[in-house]
């Protein structure tokens, strides 16, 4: 194997060939990680038909942009991306390979840490450059404790959740796109029998600029139906803790935590929810939190800037109906 | 056709335990549970509910597999009798989880696994309330040379394949794999059953076998990958300006004013 070189970012991109927010995020965490360490950065990105998508990375800071673009790699099979993405890697190893702690990179890293023999740190919520190595702190115990962890192998790889990094600054110069051809791969052992997915109208959890979140207190769907008149008024968007999601009084892509949606509104309004860890790993770095709650000893006070001690049916219409008059004024 | 299941399952505290029951000793770099039990990794017992379900529907010999220093045999004992028909244990006191990084585990399950003959399926959990990792049972399928499905919400089998409805961030898809695999279980699965307290009883007498590091012969120090260097208690507490009213909405309308007066709407 090569002597490990350089930062590089697993770039994704959204349906109008863009890098998402999260990949975006990476590139200029990997922009600073790589100018403490006097090193270069790169992006790796893997599709079909991606030539778009592949400039506006390189337009993101990067020195270099690897591009894997085939058609057998339009959708994402695990052990056809493992390959070729491992190949491409083990002529070009990377000090550092950054993704994003999404769906496809918890997926895959494993599989390429392996490939690779590779070190692997998951979820990250903080990197940073010391003394030459990469320090990554990480949520354990269900976020009641943050460890730092370092490798012992020479390329580690991370996931990294979101609003870790900062969207880098527009480039001047763009960097050089490198198309790769992929090695023909071996077949897949797994089959993909199709897919069933939801269209959501409303603003992405993730995204929006005011949450308004329910928990277990909530009893039911028809209290999800007043949260979302709610974050209607403030043009936001509805969470959930996991027990509404477990109920099915709120869709799973609500739910918010160390196993659902990281987010990081301006406001966090928490509703009829205890502030279990698990639930304020995905939203404790919100702006100001809001809570209601019918126990004045609830955790979730001790983490709120703002608080209301009573039962929500009292007072959520209350509040709803105080904000409309203010917003009309 | 009846298949061999192996549920890897492990323990951890409660992690539904308080935030104050999860001391951080930062000089050890160990977080220890005061006050509340230990229990099986909640998406283990989804596992092991998706085990006992493939069970019922077309035959399944289940072996529970735990390995962790000082295993609670009450614990396991609940879980074999909510539908396993063994278990397999793997124990030693250099199996702390505070020492052991992911590839160090996924490597000494993968030689139990080797010692526990053959088998068709094994089941893991989406990620451990305590690692929070989500990365051993890719790394043990990857050890194995076994094809790997995560994040499953439903687990069937038939004629040698396992057919997984994989969770995608915006619903599923359907993924399968011949046999042997590995997949890993995720919550929306719905819980473990209970056991009955008759069904406990009669677990006393399933076959248990036990195995210690000496069993394994691996040179621990040269497999980890990872090591923790620092470990702190997240600060979070914020101060919470509480607003109170003669009535509730009246408390919810001098909120929204509140609000509005300090600029946060
Ligand atoms: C491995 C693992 C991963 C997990 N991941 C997540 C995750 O990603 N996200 C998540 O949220 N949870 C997660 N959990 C679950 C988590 O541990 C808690 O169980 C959960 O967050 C609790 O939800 P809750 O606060 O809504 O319910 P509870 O803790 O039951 O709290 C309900 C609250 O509502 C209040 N209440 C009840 N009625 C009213 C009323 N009428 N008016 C006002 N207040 C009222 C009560 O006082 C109470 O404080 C996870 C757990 C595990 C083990
Ligand atoms: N000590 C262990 N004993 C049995 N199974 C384990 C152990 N550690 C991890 N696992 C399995 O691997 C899964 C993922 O663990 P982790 O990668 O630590 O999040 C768990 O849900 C278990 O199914």
């Amino acid at each position: 194997m090569t002597q490990p070189k350089g930062i590089y970012v697993l770039a994704e991109i959204n349906d109008s060939q863009n890098p998402t927010s999260l990949t975006l995020e990476l590139l200029g965490l990997g922009k600073k990680l790589a100018s403490d360490m006097g090193t270069t950065l790169g992006a790796v990105i893997l599709g079909s038909d991606i030539t778009a998508a592949a400039q506006s990375v390189s337009r993101c800071g990067t020195d270099e942009v690897l591009v894997l673009d085939d058609p057998v790699l339009g959708t994402y099979d695990p052990e056809v991306f493992c390959e070729v993405l491992g190949g491409l890697l083990k002529s070009r190893l990377p000090l550092i390979l950054l993704s994003g702690h999404t769906s496809m990179g918890q997926d895959l890293l494993p599989r390429l840490a392996c490939e690779l023999e590779a070190a692997l740190v998951t979820d990250c919520v903080g990197l940073r450059a010391e003394g030459g190595e990469i320090l990554f702190t990480r949520p354990v115990y269900g976020g009641n404790a943050l460890a730092t962890q370092k490798a012992r192998t020479e390329t580690v790889m991370a996931t990294v959740r979101a609003r870790v990094g900062d969207a880098p600054a527009a480039a001047e110069t763009a960097g050089v796109v490198t198309r790769v051809q992929a090695a023909p791969v071996a077949a897949s052992r797994l089959e993909f029998k199709g897919r069933e997915v939801m269209v959501f109208k409303e603003c992405p959890l993730e995204e929006a600029p005011v949450v308004v979140s329910g928990g277990r207190g909530i009893g039911g769907e028809e209290g999800f139906a007043q949260l979302r008149e709610l974050a209607g008024l403030l043009g936001g968007a509805v969470g959930a803790s996991r027990p509404p999601v477990d109920s099915g009084w709120a869709p799973t892509t609500c739910q918010v935590g160390i196993t659902g949606k990281v987010v990081a509104p301006d406001i966090y309004v928490a509703v009829a929810l205890s502030g279990s860890t698990q639930h304020l790993s995905g939203m404790g770095e919100s702006g100001k939190i809001v809570a209601v709650n019918k126990d004045p000893d609830a955790y979730i006070f001790k983490v709120s800037d703002y608080g209301v001690v009573g039962d929500w049916k009292q007072v959520i219409p209350a509040f709803t109906t105080a904000l409309r008059e203010i917003i009309q004024e | 056709m009846a298949v061999d299941i192996i549920v890897c399952a492990k323990q951890v505290p409660d992690p539904e335990g308080p935030p104050s029951s999860f001391e951080v000793n930062e000089a050890e770099r160990r977080v220890t549970a005061r006050g509340i039990p230990p229990v099986i990794n909640p998406f283990d017992e989804n596992a092991l509910e998706t085990a006992i379900r493939i069970k019922e529907a077309t035959g399944a010999a289940i072996t529970l597999l735990s390995l962790g220093k000082g295993l609670s045999r009450a614990v396991i004992l609940k879980a074999v009798a909510a539908g396993a028909d063994s278990s397999l244990l793997v124990e030693d006191d250099a199996f702390d989880a505070a020492l052991l990084d992911s590839f160090t585990t996924a490597h000494l399950l993968a030689g139990a696994i080797s010692k526990a003959g053959p088998y068709d399926l094994i089941l893991c959990g989406r990620q451990a309330a305590d690692t929070n990792a989500g990365m051993v049972g890719l790394i043990l399928a990857q050890f194995l040379g076994v094809p790997a499905i995560t994040l499953a919400q439903k687990v069937e089998v038939s004629e040698g394949r396992v057919v997984v409805e994989r969770v995608l961030p915006d619903g599923y898809e359907v993924v399968e794999a011949p046999l042997p695999a590995l997949v890993t279980v995720s919550g929306e699965v719905g819980d473990l059953r209970y056991p009955s307290l008759q069904a406990i009883k009669a677990a006393k007498g399933f076959p248990q076998t036990a195995l210690g590091r000496a069993d394994l012969d691996l040179n621990l120090p040269a497999l980890a990958r990872l090591e923790t260097v620092a470990l702190a208690i997240p600060s979070r507490e914020r101060r919470c300006a509480l607003v109170e009213g003669d009535t509730l909405q009246e408390a919810g309308r001098k909120l929204a004013l509140l609000l509005r007066q300090e600029k946060v709407l």
